[in-house]
């Protein structure tokens, strides 16, 4: 059916353009201008907008209804067929535009902080090796969101799971200050073994899914859901479960979560964008995406729904003791990505993707300001040592992104301040800014249908508040506790314009799905097949609904963070934090406050239950199976002495003794015989004569006798 | 056991010993008479069997010319008796050994298997003529033409080699 | 009654002679005895000619003998020519100083 001046068809352009990016930045980028380089990249990722646009009027003109685009065959073995398609939807087509819008400014970004960053680090050649990255990662995100089948999403899943290694790794032998350390590559390494494990549980759903439904195309396997789930209870259910692995990993969910804080060793624009906005997402889209088969087992959805609230809750508590100005951040993604998971896994697809979206603009803006914070400190840093009249050695390890050595900075850098201040108040979910619309409709559904999860809920809202609250008042307000602060500087142009539309967004996000009017849910719709509400009565003030949205949840969230505001303001406002002082909240609450400092101690339990054993077999195995049983006795005793033997054996006996003594024994019986018979040639005549006379005889004697 | 029989046997023990004392003599001179000696018994035997002509020829060419040019060159090499030689030792107990058993074989031959019952009768005159002679002569010319005539030749290319072989090289030591 | 010697005495003697002559030339090593010695041979193979023809009657046999004198007579010529040669080269006509043909 030809759709003319439709644009479905350019949709492999999503994929190619920052191919074609990376390429350019590859074979040409290091020997061309940094501007250049970026300017490549970022267009690549803007003219992805642009036709994630296009791609998005062509759904809203025809309909939207999903169009599917053959692209290329891929395997054809036998009975199995899977073709590469692309899938424009109404949810893939949400997903485009928020990678490669929020990747377009991420990258625009990029050009300037990345300038800073290899100077500091005093490495300019790798500028151009950034930029290709980022367009892979772009390349691979764009591949996971527009696959029609499981496979083309995996082969996303893992191909971000790679730019993520690489990107966390961007400085694999420098630690943040420009020394040789090995930390980045070590938290690269975490980062791509956690995932790993969540991709285990993806391919045993993708497995369990081929073998019970005969496709991995997502048409076939929706069609064929419900029929499946009648004959065969326990596949659906086997098959959602193991893809809640997936998502524990790749969107760091309890258990796997515990890549994600250290991923933040990479730049900081990788963190926004791959570790906030875009990656990390692919979890809740996988969800949403397979809506048809969470709908069949409610048990499941729970499950998810829980694994998500606790969380949200956990994370938020580690995020109150965390000193480090991303690590805060992390915590918080982490928190946030637990009340997506949640939505999705209560069925709440639309709350759940309108969270998605909003989180995306504000928490890259909170990242990119953080970066921006970041630099910074680093200029101010640079600046004193430059004019250190003392020379008392100034190398004492300077991390500039610890906020205990922040402080005042909105004196020093005002545009980052009111930036940062916008993505923090969004985040808290402040009326009327973006974050309050998404979050007061996840808590609306938690309410009305599971109140364990709306109280976990809940309560990680209000320690978001309190977080964003302390990390304001430590940055940005107070004295600044450490000479770099008082010598930071704002941050260039380049820097700050990203900043200033994503603030824009995060402000205007709300309009996206605004009670009573409900774009978003109606623009999902025609791909999500939202589940009716619940069957049990909604009882008294949750049944009150203004256009969607109910008061009572909306008023008793806004309260509670407005009083975790209040409540940081006490603790770090109004007595800002001196210098080497020790942080108040630890001074009340003591041991629970070491818990939340350190993580609740969960790496150093990963690393005694999981790592050590492992390490160890592994040892064992290296070192007593294979090198001193296989090797030294198995080869080195056993074969090799064996082979010598039976080699010393072929040679002495059997070649030298007996077939050397043939031909031996046969020359010297030539000798031999010879010798002998040489004695008949005496040349004497005599004897010649005799012997005449001898054959006269013998031959008269034979004649005669016979 | 008539006078024919006697003289025969007297005449073979002549031969016989005459050849013995060839066999046994130190001295090639005495080894050459003796010789002599037994070609004159031996041409007596043709007598006793009717063949003058041969008789006679085997005195004029054997012992007249043979011997005597045996004898020449005893003269001219000098009858030096060579010292006793220990070469091969074990060579004439052996020769001696083969030779009896050709003997052995040669009357085993004789008196077992051909049974000779012929006899030769003591000649007649009639030997003695012409006849005989010219008969022998007639055969001679006529069947044996050709061995006659290669014979010639044969004695030419003697006399050739002969010549030939003594020839003093020029120039060359002697 | 007439007076007859048996064939078989002639041939016995010349089967003496013969030997005697072949161990003649078996033993000697003066070159110029073993060569008497082979005329001894000769002549013991002539006695047997001339015996075997008087008693077949026919003259075959002395035709035959008057061919073996002369072709001996040729060969001792040239026979004594040839070890006057080598006793010119060797200075000596023992058969057993003749042994550079060994091997």
């Amino acid at each position: 059916m030809e759709n003319s001046g439709l644009f479905f068809n350019l949709v492999i352009l999503i994929v190619f353009l920052p191919v074609m990016g990376l390429l350019f930045n590859i074979i040409f980028g290091r020997r061309l201008n940094e501007k250049i380089v970026g300017t490549v990249a970022s267009t690549a990722s803007g003219l992805a907008f642009v036709v994630s646009l296009l791609l998005g009027y062509s759904l809203l003109a025809s309909g939207g209804e999903a169009h599917t685009i053959p692209f290329a065959e891929w395997i054809k073995i036998g009975s199995l067929d899977i073709p590469w398609t692309f899938r424009v939807d109404t949810l893939s087509v949400t997903m485009m535009l928020v990678v490669s819008g929020v990747g377009t400014l991420i990258h625009i970004y990029a050009i300037g902080y990345m300038h800073e960053d290899v100077r500091f680090k005093d490495d300019v050649k790798r500028y151009s090796r950034f930029f290709v990255f980022l367009n892979l990662f772009i390349a691979m995100m764009m591949i996971l969101v527009s696959g029609d089948s499981y496979l083309m999403l995996f082969v996303g899943w893992e191909g971000v799971g790679l730019c993520s290694f690489l990107l966390i790794g961007f400085w694999y032998d420098l630690d943040t200050l420009g020394r040789p350390s090995w930390a980045n590559s070590n938290a690269a390494k975490k980062a791509f073994i956690a995932n790993r494990i969540g991709d285990l549980g993806f391919l045993l759903a993708a497995f369990t899914m081929f073998w019970f439904f005969g496709s991995l195309q997502f048409g076939d396997v929706f069609l064929k859901a419900e029929e499946i789930a009648a004959s065969q209870p326990g596949v659906i259910m086997a098959i959602t479960l193991f893809m809640l692995i997936g998502v524990t990993g790749k969107s760091a969910q309890i258990p796997l979560y515990v890549w994600l804080p250290d991923a933040m060793a990479g730049p900081t624009p990788v963190s926004a964008l791959i570790h906030a906005a875009t990656m990390v997402t692919a979890g809740v889209y996988l969800i949403t995406r397979s809506w048809a088969l969470f709908s069949l087992v409610p048990d499941a959805q729970y499950i998810v729904a829980l694994v998500g609230a606790i969380t949200a809750l956990f994370a938020a508590t580690i995020a109150v003791g965390q000193y480090d100005i991303k690590k805060v951040l992390a915590y918080s993604t982490i928190s946030q990505l637990g009340f997506m998971v949640a939505a999705v896994g209560m069925g709440a697809y639309v709350a759940g993707m309108f969270h998605l979206v909003l989180h995306a603009f504000f928490k890259a803006l909170l990242f990119l300001s953080a970066g921006s914070v970041i630099l910074g400190m680093e200029r101010g840093h640079h600046h004193l040592a430059h004019h250190a009249k003392s020379d008392d050695h100034h190398e004492e390890v300077f991390d500039p992104g610890d906020m205990r050595n922040m402080g005042g900075l909105r004196k020093q850098m005002p545009v980052t301040f009111w930036l940062s201040m916008i993505g923090s108040l969004a985040l808290a979910g402040i009326f009327p800014f973006a974050g309050f619309w998404s979050k007061d409709e996840i808590l609306l559904d938690a309410a009305k249908n599971h109140t364990v999860v709306y109280v976990l809920l809940v309560s990680a809202a209000f320690l978001t508040a309190f977080y964003m609250g302390r990390q304001v008042w430590m940055v940005f307000f107070g004295k600044s506790r450490h000479a770099a602060a008082e010598h930071a500087e704002e941050s260039p142009k380049v820097i700050t314009v990203p900043l200033m539309v994503l603030a824009a967004a995060s402000v205007l996000g709300g309009a996206l799905n605004l009670p009573f009017v409900h774009s978003l849910e109606k623009w999902l719709e025609h791909t999500i097949e939202l589940a009716a509400e619940h069957g049990a009565e909604i009882h008294g003030y949750l049944a009150i609904s203004w256009g969607g949205l109910n008061p009572v949840v909306a008023v008793v969230s806004t309260l509670l963070a407005l009083l975790a505001i209040g409540l940081s303001w006490l603790l770090y406002g109004r007595n800002p934090l001196q210098f080497g002082q020790i942080d108040p909240l630890k001074k009340m609450l003591g041991p629970v406050y070491t818990t939340f400092e350190n993580k609740y101690w969960v790496d150093e339990f990963y690393g005694a239950v999981i790592l050590k054993p492992y390490v160890a077999m592994a040892r064992f195995l290296a070192v007593k199976v294979d090198w001193d049983f296989w090797h030294d006795w198995l080869h080195d005793s056993i074969i090799a002495r064996f082979f010598r033997w039976f080699t010393k054996f072929l040679a002495e006996p059997i070649d030298l003794g007996i077939i050397d003594a043939i031909s031996n024994g046969l020359a010297t019986l030539t000798k031999r015989s010879s010798t002998a018979l040489r004695q008949l040639q005496n040349g004497f005549v005599r004897s010649y004569a005799l012997s005449v006379l001898l054959g006269v005889v013998l031959i008269l004697g034979y004649l005669l006798f016979k | 056991m008539d006078s024919l029989l006697i003289f025969f046997l007297i005449l073979a023990l002549a031969s016989v010993l005459s050849a013995l004392g060839l066999l046994v003599s130190r001295s090639a001179v005495y080894a050459a008479l003796f010789l002599v000696l037994n070609f004159a018994c031996v041409a007596i035997f043709y007598l006793l069997l009717g063949a003058p002509f041969i008789a006679l020829t085997q005195i004029t060419v054997y012992a007249g010319a043979i011997m005597v040019l045996f004898l020449f060159v005893i003269m001219l090499l000098g009858s030096e008796k060579l010292p006793k030689g220990t070469s091969l030792p074990w060579q004439r107990p052996l020769a001696i050994g083969l030779a009896a058993i050709l003997l052995f074989e040669a009357g085993f031959l004789l008196f077992q298997r051909v049974k000779l019952t012929a006899a030769i009768a003591q000649p007649g005159v009639e030997v003695n003529s012409v006849d005989a002679i010219r008969t022998l002569g007639l055969n001679l010319f006529n069947q044996y033409l050709l061995p006659f005539e290669v014979t010639s030749i044969l004695l030419l290319v003697a006399m050739i080699g002969a010549i030939v072989l003594t020839k003093h090289e020029k120039g060359a030591t002697a | 009654m007439e007076a007859t010697i048996p064939l078989s005495f002639y041939i016995t003697v010349s089967a003496i002679l013969f030997t005697m002559g072949a161990l003649g030339v078996l033993i000697r090593r003066n070159a110029l005895i073993v060569f008497m010695s082979i005329e001894l041979m000769l002549n013991a193979a002539n006695l047997a000619f001339v015996a075997f023809s008087n008693s077949y009657g026919v003259l075959d046999g002395q035709i035959f003998v008057f061919f073996v004198m002369t072709v001996a007579a040729a060969e001792v010529a040239v026979g004594l020519a040839l070890i006057v040669a080598i006793f010119r080269s060797k200075h000596s006509i023992d058969v057993d100083q003749m042994s550079s043909l060994k091997g």
